[in-house]
């Protein structure tokens, strides 16, 4: 037996043993998602459980190292770890922006005690994390943006309005971009990380289409943000939210999706599927589904080894966030009436309406699919003035 | 196994590339063959060459002679064939019919694989019956006379049937004709009696003829595989055949897409270059987007195909049908986004179209694998 093979029985062992029944059904709704944190109520001890004995095995993160809170896997290691979760249908332990977004960034740029600090407080789900990059003027303009720090020596003083921080409500700390020099654009901007309880912060939810509110528009006045709380260098900020911002494209786009090959015709057919040209879209969208999943794929594997171009995790979030779209406006056709549902038990509290509504936002959210088609002519196609 | 080519593959890449890159470039073979009305549509010198260099006996075993390769080699070959049109009868003779006679008995191989990999000889595959592609259906019948087989009924669409030595032939020796089963694979050679082509030539320029087999008698050796259970071979072949032809259209979209995006580089109007609109911009980057996933699906099926995995099939259907959707786009968009110059004749864009438009066709279209993966996940 390879080392590998053994590894995997290890992981199948271990999972046989420690993952719970009722965390092998894929979550129905937000709900089912374990995010971490202060104020975070676990919906079960199963719930519970799970992620505390994947936190403790460096499970939740399992390719970070261990010193931080991981469990030190190579990446052939953490993909054997992901097809045995898919294999036995396993929930994430733990879902949160400071393990997709946060915590890389801080593998590259932090500083060794920001490394142990706060890796480790994100791989045990103890604090959680929202992202304060946009403001009401500055969307896709995401540099022109105004939240001033004043330097006051040992700390900063922050002034100003972040809007669609998605669970600023239901966060702990906040990693946010804020101008610490106004006389340059790009090389002015800073990224700090502070405790959402500091005083002068405070939230507001904004009601969504989808009738949820995960998000708020986050206001700060006088907030006193020590000076060990930045990550990398003073004033080149942006280096470290473009970085940060290439995990999260990559996360919205779905590239890890599993490769079961579920076809979402295949599931059409089991509510009835009479409609021929209907069906005939289903078969062009999986078609561009399954090829999609094989991309992605191909996407992790050259990621590995420095094979993707730098600018690739765009196109992945571009393609997968309209196709995610499309996928739920069929699943919406599909389902006919039923699926307009909006409160009944029957449907999940309106779950395909309200996850039709949501996804909307995947082409907006981390960056529109313009913007993405920008980077790209820039990037990869090299157009004038692009 | 990771999704990108190996050291050895990557290797093959680079030699086929600047092999075709040089010899099978759209200058020295496709307008030269065309404009000479050549009969066979493509140069044997450079089929010669593809012999000298290994790349026709791809697929045949090392015991046969070959490189004893997969589909994943075979398609980095047909990938630079589609990146500059090069005419030739690769994908028809050392993918689809060297899979087939690669099944046949010592005889059957010995006879034909060392005219294959010297580059003398050219095989056809004549399997579809009309118009479009419909292999689940087959009417040619083939009934046992004398020490063995009478062939009758129709073939189109042969793709190089007319310079053909030798002919693989999916005929019906049993059942009705939309039966699984009965299906036997002959090779039929150019002069057997009863055996009548007519040429005609296609849209790209390439050749390929209307077959009538009149009680066209084969000997019992001409069967390649099993009497009555060649459905399974057949469908080995068809799946090298639309993957390869896959692969293909990758690179004839990739061809287009880099002849498109130099342009857009290069012309002015409105005193500024065109490149810089955004809204060619945007266009030209969906369809590198398209084309990156398009050529993901078809790395996946060519690997899934080689490891016999029962997953291939369905993901040969998706490569097909996701080749063929970017390949359109990208031919479309090359022709449009090169404004009038792209309608002339003189300038080769529109070439990417016509080829597109035949390798399209070839193997089944996008509507029919889309199809397929309707039907082999079960709706
Ligand atoms: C569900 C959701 C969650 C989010 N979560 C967070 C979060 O947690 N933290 C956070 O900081 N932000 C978050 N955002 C904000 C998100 O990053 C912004 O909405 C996004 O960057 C777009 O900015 P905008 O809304 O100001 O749109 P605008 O920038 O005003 O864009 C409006 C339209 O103009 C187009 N456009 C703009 N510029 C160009 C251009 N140069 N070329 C072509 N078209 C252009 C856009 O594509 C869009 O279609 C979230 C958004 C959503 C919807
Ligand atoms: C079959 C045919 C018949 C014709 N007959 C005649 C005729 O009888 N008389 C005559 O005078 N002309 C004729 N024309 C010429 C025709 O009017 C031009 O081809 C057309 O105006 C486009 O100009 P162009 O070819 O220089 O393309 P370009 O202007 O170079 O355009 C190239 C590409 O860039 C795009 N583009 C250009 N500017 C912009 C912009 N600002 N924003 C976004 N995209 C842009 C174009 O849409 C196109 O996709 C004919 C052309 C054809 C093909």
């Amino acid at each position: 037996m390879s080392d590998l093979d053994a590894f995997r029985a290890e992981i199948r062992a271990w999972l046989e043993e420690n993952c719970p029944a009722e965390m092998r059904e894929p979550a129905r709704s937000d709900d089912d998602i374990c995010w971490g944190g202060r104020k975070f109520q676990f919906k079960s001890e199963a719930q519970k459980l799970w992620m505390e004995r994947c936190a403790a095995k460096g499970y939740t993160v399992p390719d970070w190292p261990k010193a931080y809170g991981g469990a030190g896997m190579g990446p052939a290691e953490a993909k054997i770890w992901r097809e045995e979760m898919n294999r036995i249908n396993a929930r994430p332990p733990l879902s949160s922006f400071g393990i997709w977004m946060l915590g890389p960034a801080l593998l590259k740029f932090g500083t060794e005690e920001q490394k142990i600090h706060y890796l480790g407080q994100i791989a045990r789900g103890e604090i959680r994390w929202c992202q304060g990059y946009s403001e009401p003027g500055s969307g896709s303009d995401l540099v022109s943006l105004q939240t001033y720090g004043e330097d006051k020596g040992d700390h900063w003083v922050v002034n100003g309005q972040k809007i669609w921080t998605s669970y600023a409500n239901k966060a702990d700390w906040i990693f946010c971009l804020v101008r610490t020099d106004k006389t340059n654009k790009y090389q002015g901007i800073s990224f700090l990380l502070f405790d959402m309880e500091s005083p002068g912060v405070s939230t507001k939810p904004i009601l969504l289409i989808s009738g949820n509110s995960p998000f708020c528009e986050t206001f700060f006045d006088n907030v006193k943000v020590p000076k060990h709380q930045i990550v990398g260098e003073l004033n080149r900020g942006w280096d470290v939210a473009k970085y940060l911002l290439g995990h999260e494209r990559e996360m919205i786009s779905g590239a890890g999706g599993n490769d079961r090959l579920n076809t979402i015709g295949a599931f059409a057919k089991r509510n009835g599927l009479e409609d021929p040209l209907l069906r005939a879209e289903l078969a062009m969208f999986d078609v561009d589904a399954l090829a999609f999943s094989a991309m992605g794929e191909k996407f992790l594997d050259e990621i590995k080894v420095g094979k993707a171009h730098p600018a690739q995790p765009n196109m992945m979030k571009y393609a997968g966030t309209e196709l995610n779209k499309r996928r739920h406006e069929l699943l919406m056709a599909a389902g006919g009436s039923a699926a307009l549902e909006w409160d009944s038990e029957a449907s999940g509290g309106g779950a395909k309406a309200r996850t039709w509504l949501r996804t909307k936002a995947n082409s907006i959210e981390g960056g529109t699919s313009e913007v993405m088609l920008n980077v790209i002519s820039k990037r990869i196609l090299d157009l004038p003035g692009a | 196994m990771a999704l990108y080519h190996t050291e050895d593959q990557a290797m093959l890449a680079d030699t086929a590339r600047q092999f075709m890159g040089e010899e099978g470039t759209i200058a020295k073979q496709l307008r030269h063959w065309r404009d000479k009305q050549c009969k066979d549509g493509f140069g044997h010198a450079l089929w010669k060459q593809f012999a000298e260099l290994g790349f026709a006996g791809i697929l045949v075993s090392e015991s046969d002679g070959g490189l004893g390769m997969g589909n994943v080699e075979a398609g980095i070959v047909l990938e630079e064939i589609g990146r500059n049109l090069t005419p030739s009868p690769f994908l028809t003779s050392s993918v689809m019919a060297a899979t087939a006679i690669g099944a046949g008995n010592d005889e059957l191989r010995g006879r034909y694989l060392p005219g294959l990999l010297a580059g003398d000889s050219v095989f056809a595959v004549a399997i579809d019956e009309g118009p479009k592609h419909r292999p689940e259906r087959i009417a040619t019948r083939a009934e046992r006379a004398g020490n063995g087989f009478k062939l009758t009924g129709k073939k189109a669409f042969v793709v190089h049937g007319g310079s053909a030595d030798m002919l693989v032939v999916a005929a019906r020796t049993a059942g009705a004709d939309d039966d699984q089963d009965g299906i036997t694979l002959f090779a039929v050679p150019k002069d057997a009696a009863g055996l009548n082509q007519d040429a005609v030539r296609l849209v790209d320029s390439s050749m390929a003829t209307h077959v009538k087999l009149d009680g066209v008698q084969v000997d019992a050796d001409a069967v390649i595989g099993e009497v009555d259970a060649g459905r399974e071979l057949l469908n080995r072949v068809l799946n090298a055949g639309r993957v390869g032809a896959a692969a293909e259209s990758v690179g004839v979209a990739g061809g287009a897409f880099d002849m498109t995006t130099t342009y857009l580089k290069q012309r002015k109007q409105f005193g500024q270059l065109i490149g810089e609109f955004q809204a060619l911009q945007h266009r030209a980057s969906h369809l590198y987007s398209e084309l990156e996933i398009a050529r993901a699906s078809v790395i996946k099926a060519q690997q899934l195909l080689d490891a016999g995995s029962e997953k291939a099939e369905l993901m040969v259907s998706v490569a097909k049908a996701k080749a063929g959707k970017a390949a359109s786009l990208a031919v479309k968009e090359g022709v449009q986004m090169h404004g009038g110059i792209g309608m002339t004749d003189e300038y080769d864009i529109g070439l990417y179209m016509k080829r597109d438009r035949a390798l399209a066709e070839f193997m089944g279209d996008m509507y029919y694998h889309a199809e397929r993966v309707a039907q082999l996940s079960g709706y």
